[in-house]
């Protein structure tokens, strides 16, 4: 392994993409990609969803092979030598980790089971088991994490496991660190962690590659950036000379909606009330809120703050304590209840809690309209594709295919399915859990417009987020929670980043006690 | 539709090889005999396959097939009980144990695999516990009743074949089960909550409800064939009557398109692939081979089928892969 001095000039060129395409079932997903990857630099992927961002990143981390093109390992004296990879292992061999988006650990393991999956040391088949747990403590430090490698992987919080797996990497000796959506499920404290120790790999000389939504951190960290858009490279953009206006052109490739005027709803009966309630969230303490008939509310806190709890508890999804009031009815317990009722929910895991994988985009949608609309237990079948067809317009769904399977969408367009299939039941009360993660911006746009449309029609809307831009242009009121309990509470207009945060990380609980 | 093209050309197949190289496969008797059993598993196998849809597995049901079929003599003839009240309390006595196996993986969260599993012992337990080990007939009589599974019903214009009973119960079961799920809000229901129980729930969908009525009529198919199996041998041993049965059911459920990771049935296809393991035992038979290795050329053509159809349904998807237009 070639050892790179932190200071450089210019970073060594260590593994380059050579006009690498890969077609899936008929698809595209990359096009024709050529890159270079350097060491000590941070190289920013960035595009909407089905752009091919993850393929990219699982050719270069060896899980799929390319269609055409190759991949070329630059070896210390500046030679190129072709590489076919066949697996992860093959690409830890050559000194490539891939951190998935999805983080799978697995949870019945230790730190250190986990963090030497595959690379145990052992002799003759027996585990050393002081080498490795010294091994894995030194790896889990680089990432920050002063832990006991002995302690369980599934009890660890998600943020916590997304380093794990980084460290994991690390003890592979990677030379190129590719993450695929690594902020994705992280709150902003612990993005600008796990930001800080990828610049402390950087400095060490690992080439880093990054794949992620959120403009913000990538122009904090990145050193360069490249923008994809349908499979193909659309541009190359460096430390200094970009701005963001560019790259969301590039990624987009046409105009972002802009904020659209908030409807006025401070005289509007209220719609939901929530009187005292108590969730099986560890520190829950009792929660009182009422939202207006059109009124978005936004949940925001850091992950933790039982917003999903608070959500799941009002869908009926999970027991609790107190009443849940519905125009001013108390409402049954238990998630078909509340269906009926016209209490949806979006969950925030589109595809543990949302998504019937291996089925049609139309029969995901009109699944909670069916039990409402049926006729004597019989689907109307006509009647069930003209909802699915509506629900496909109002949420800009593409391709505009009811027969789709919902698994050939990209995420985004699952989202607006999981979104139609809500809308379809003309929902009263509307929850809706990190509504656009891991949704594009262009994506983003039209589902907040389909949910502006439902508040318009007057369901009361209540959205946990933790994206600051999302809560600030989408609601009306904001409530940030900390450690189960409701510790302030926003207007439209008197809300700023810095408030809210101040609040969910528990700073100015005594001034909003006392406001 | 995929996997009943491939079924239907092992099924062709095998009854191609058995009627080319045994010489009675298309006498009438044998045919007769070959829809008869056909229509008794498929019955069995329509149950498993529901189960099967809504993400479970029931082990149970060859067991459930022997309490049933044994209790319905066992009350008949050694106890004297009327007919019209020993049909409704055996099938109640199966509907039960559907519904204690349903509220067991439902509320207690219990695994089904292994509920069934004890279910699969503790019935067959029953039955030989009850009897005392002893065989159970009709001593001759009932032939009424029996009629239900022997009765043959002639074909105009067609020698040596008549349709046996036993294909109207189990057309009738079909065709309603295939209507419960292509056409009702049960149907769909039972099928998102096989693909995602998490995400039908929060749906709205009654998940617990349908997975305990899908565990209800599994046991009751298995029960209403174990009557019809006893009605059609006459008499049968608590110690290996219905054993493995659930096995065949499960298998041709499987071979005929259920996904054991739920979410997807067939009734047409349910029916064939109990179609295509009877006439592949019946091949067996004719063809001479010794009745011993009736298991393992059972187990060698499912695994070759099942190889052979991923094979293709890979081959395919590379192909389609390769044609797609770029860009």
């Amino acid at each position: 392994m070639p050892t790179v001095p932190a200071t450089l000039a210019s970073p060594a060129l260590v593994l380059r993409a050579c006009g690498v395409s890969r077609r899936y079932a008929g698809v595209q997903a990359l096009d024709g990609v050529s890159v270079e990857i350097r060491a000590g630099e941070v190289l920013a992927v960035v595009g909407e969803n089905g752009a091919g961002k993850s393929t990219l990143m699982k050719i270069i981390g060896g899980i799929v092979a390319p269609s055409a093109g190759h991949l070329e390992e630059i070896g210390a004296d500046g030679a190129a030598r072709v590489m076919r990879l066949r697996g992860a292992a093959e690409a830890a061999r050559a000194g490539i980790a891939l951190v998935h988006q999805e983080v799978n650990l697995a949870e019945d393991l230790d730190l250190t089971g986990v963090v030497l999956l595959g690379g145990e040391i052992h002799k003759m088949g027996w585990l050393d088991r002081a080498a490795m747990d010294a091994r894995a403590r030194v790896a889990l430090l680089r990432v920050g994490l002063e832990m006991d490698p002995r302690t369980v992987c599934g009890s660890l919080p998600i943020a916590a496991r997304q380093l794990v797996e980084i460290a994991r990497a690390l003890a592979t000796n990677a030379r190129v660190l590719v993450l695929d959506e690594p902020t994705s499920s992280l709150s902003s404290h612990e993005t600008d962690r796990l930001l800080r120790i990828l610049g402390e790999l950087r400095r060490d000389g690992v080439a880093v590659v990054f794949v992620s939504h959120r403009l913000d951190e990538v122009m904090r960290i990145a050193d360069r950036v490249i923008v994809l858009r349908d499979g193909k490279l659309r541009g190359e953009l460096h430390r200094g000379a970009w701005s963001r206006a560019e790259i969301e052109r590039l990624m987009v490739g046409r105009e972002v909606p802009a904020r659209q005027p908030l409807v006025q709803v401070a005289d509007a009966p209220v719609r939901l009330e929530l009187r005292e309630v108590v969730t099986r969230h560890r520190r829950q303490r009792p929660v009182s809120l009422s939202v207006r008939r059109g009124e978005i509310v936004a949940l925001a806190g850091l992950v933790g703050a039982g917003r999903t709890e608070l959500l799941a508890a009002i869908a009926g999804c999970s027991l609790h304590d107190g009443t849940v009031m519905l125009d001013g009815a108390a409402v049954p317990a238990g998630c078909p209840a509340r269906v009926r009722h016209g209490i949806a929910m979006l969950p925030e895991d589109r595809a543990r809690d949302g998504l019937l994988y291996e089925e049609s985009a139309g029969r995901n949608i009109s699944l909670a309209w069916i039990g409402v609309r049926s006729y004597f237990g019989l689907v109307r079948r006509r009647a069930e594709a003209a909802m699915v067809d509506e629900a496909i317009a109002r949420t800009q769904l593409r391709p505009a295919q009811a027969q789709r399977l919902v698994r050939t969408l990209s995420g985004g367009n699952q989202q607006k399915a999981i979104l139609g299939r809500l809308l379809g039941i003309s929902p009263k009360v509307l929850l809706l859990d990190e509504p656009t993660r891991g949704v594009d911006v262009g994506a983003r746009a039209e589902i907040h417009e389909a949910i502006r449309g439902a508040a318009a029609g007057g369901a009361a809307v209540l959205v946990a987020s933790s994206e600051m831009e999302e809560v600030l242009l989408l609601a009306h009121r904001i409530v940030v929670l900390h450690d189960g309990a409701i510790v302030g509470e926003l207007s439209a207009s008197a809300a700023t980043e810095e408030a809210i945060l101040r609040l969910a990380t528990g700073g100015a609980r005594g001034a909003a006690e006392a406001a | 539709m995929r996997k009943q093209w491939g079924l239907l050309a092992v099924f062709f197949g095998v009854a191609l090889v058995a009627s080319v190289f045994g010489s009675n496969f298309l006498s009438g008797y044998n045919l007769e005999n070959l829809t008869n059993r056909t229509a008794l598993f498929s019955i069995l196998a329509l149950g498993a396959g529901i189960v099967i849809a809504v993400g479970g597995i029931d082990l149970s049901i060859g067991s459930v097939v022997c309490l049933c079929g044994i209790a319905t003599p066992w009350l008949l003839v050694e106890h004297g009980w009327p007919a019209w009240q020993v049909v409704p309390v055996v099938l109640g006595m199966a509907a039960a144990i559907g519904l204690m196996h349903g509220l067991l993986i439902t509320k207690l969260r219990l695994q089904p695999f292994l509920v069934t599993l004890c279910g699969l012992l503790l019935y067959r337990g029953l039955a030989r516990w009850v009897t005392g080990d002893q065989s159970q007939g009709f001593a001759g009589e009932f032939d009424g009743l029996r009629s239900l599974a022997l009765g043959r019903i002639p074909v105009p214009f067609i020698e040596g074949y008549r349709i046996p009973a036993t294909v109207i119960p189990l057309a009738v079961l079909a065709v309603g089960t295939s209507l419960v799920l292509t056409r009702t809000v049960w149907g769909r229901w039972l099928l998102a909550t096989g693909s995602n129980e998490s995400a039908a729930r929060i749906s709205g969908v009654p998940t617990q409800r349908l997975t305990i009525a899908a565990y209800v009529a599994c046991s009751l198919l298995a029960g209403l064939g174990g009557m019809l199996f006893i009605f059609d041998i006459g008499s049968a041993q608590p110690s290996d009557f219905g054993n493995f049965y659930e096995l065949y059911a499960i298998a041709a459920a499987v071979l005929g398109g259920c996904s054991l990771r739920g979410g997807r049935a067939s009734v047409g296809g349910i029916v064939l692939g109990t179609a295509t393991l009877q006439v592949l035992r019946n091949a067996i038979i004719l063809l001479g081979l010794s009745s011993q290795l009736e298991f393992a050329v059972i187990g060698a053509v499912l695994l070759l089928g099942m190889t052979a159809d991923e094979l293709l349904l890979r081959w395919r998807e590379r192909r389609a892969e390769r044609r797609a237009p770029s860009g």
